[in-house]
């Protein structure tokens, strides 16, 4: 039987991509961000999973306006990197898990989660960013197996944090039905506090963002109980992506071992954070 | 913060966009003709004649006139989606961080410099 072997929280702004596109990893804005992922690399390049469930907004690049699905799947082999507007990211294409992935949606729907799925879908940086802070250098294909779960938090009504924490545990129940013996890595994408449009744009709350980061590995509950409203007021109202933590989350066993967190602010207009946890510690 | 469902347009400065279904349904058209601008022949067509390309995408008058006329603001207030509206911005050369400043009376210089000491706690 499959099982999950750590999750990952994590923005995926995409200037983290660039900058490590473009080599500016050690200039001096970037640097301290940068240094702050390293012990996380170290201890997951130790721990590699077979396939990571990626889950993610996309941002008007692999999905428009025409469906928003509230959750999605990816049930691909393969998903190209979106060109978002001036080339794609030089990075490789993203390979699936079919297998998983209709494991997963069978499995989520039996449970009363009636996901859409995505046949094709172009992958932008909500997902391959995340792909590049576990792994910065994937020469010609990156580590592990990727199943996309696709979140819609851009257009109201998102999900509620309830529900993607509910989701997330359902995913747990799947992998732990998958019958094949592989290790899985969740990875919750976005956030932390941000807001890109109105007057009140360029808005951070490292408060809000601290206890975020604590009580998603303790009280993940607390966090499931915010509304809408409140997430739009205390984290931005593009800083709701933080409901996507919440799917990684559930998807772990209750008690799970913080291995490393870094916060910055910012990067462009948003707090950066990163908290890895080890999900076998409870056995 | 204005959390309501219809975000006004106008001289009123809205702190906080909520695009809902109803912003959605009004900037349907003008955040598809964002969408189009990914690819280069369409960002070709549009600045051959950036009028005839919002025609072709239905906008209102007034939408086109906020394209046409770079008005950033009255593109957010007419329906659009900071994540469409900043495909135009970024084939304009224009950061999130230029956005930022016209949204909050800032040159794109102090808002990169609230954003490095912080961020805007106060707000």
């Amino acid at each position: 039987m499959s099982e999950v072997i750590w999750g990952m929280a994590t923005s995926h702004v995409p200037s983290i991509g660039a900058a490590m596109d473009r080599g500016k990893t050690q200039d001096p804005f970037w640097k301290p961000l940068f240094d702050g992922y390293q012990p996380a690399r170290e201890w997951m390049a130790q721990h590699t999973p077979d396939t990571a469930i990626v889950v993610y907004n996309d941002h008007a690049n692999g999905v428009d306006l025409d469906i928003v699905p509230t959750f999605a799947i990816g049930t691909a082999e393969r998903y190209q990197v979106a060109d978002e507007g001036f080339g794609r990211r030089p990075v490789p294409d993203v390979i699936g898990n079919p297998e998983l992935s209709l494991h997963l949606l069978k499995s989520l729907v039996d449970d009363g989660f009636d996901l859409t799925v995505f046949q094709e879908l172009d992958v932008d940086h909500g997902l391959t960013v995340p792909l590049s802070i576990y792994c910065p250098d994937p020469g010609d294909a990156w580590p592990c197996k990727v199943v996309p779960v696709l979140v819609n938090v851009i257009q109201y009504p998102q999900p509620t944090a309830a529900r993607c924490y509910a989701l997330g545990q359902a995913v747990g129940r799947a992998i732990a039905t998958f019958p094949s013996d592989e290790k899985i890595a969740v990875f919750g994408t976005g956030g932390m506090s941000h807001q890109l449009a109105g007057a009140r744009a360029g808005y951070i709350n490292p408060t809000f963002d601290k206890m975020f980061l604590e009580a998603i590995q303790t009280d993940p509950e607390s966090l499931a109980a915010l509304t809408r409203e409140d997430l739009i007021r205390q984290a931005g109202s593009e800083g709701i992506e933080l409901i996507m933590w919440l799917i990684m989350r559930g998807a772990l066993n209750p008690t799970i071992e913080r291995i490393h967190e870094t916060y910055h602010v910012p990067a462009s207009n948003t707090a950066a954070a990163l908290a890895l946890f080890d999900n076998r510690v409870s056995r | 913060m204005t959390t309501d469902d219809t975000p006004t347009s106008g001289s009123h400065r809205t702190d906080t966009y909520v695009f809902d279904g109803q912003t959605s349904r009004r900037g349907y058209r003008m955040n598809k003709l964002f969408m189009s601008l990914r690819d280069a022949p369409a960002r070709e067509r549009f600045l051959a004649d950036e009028a005839a390309y919002c025609d072709e995408f239905g906008l209102t008058a007034a939408q086109k006139q906020a394209v046409v006329e770079r008005d950033w603001q009255a593109m957010l207030d007419l329906g659009g989606s900071i994540f469409y509206v900043y495909k135009l911005a970024m084939m304009d050369g224009k950061s999130m961080q230029y956005l930022g400043g016209v949204f909050t009376g800032m040159t794109e210089e102090e808002f990169v410099a609230a954003l490095r000491a912080g961020g805007r706690t106060d707000v």
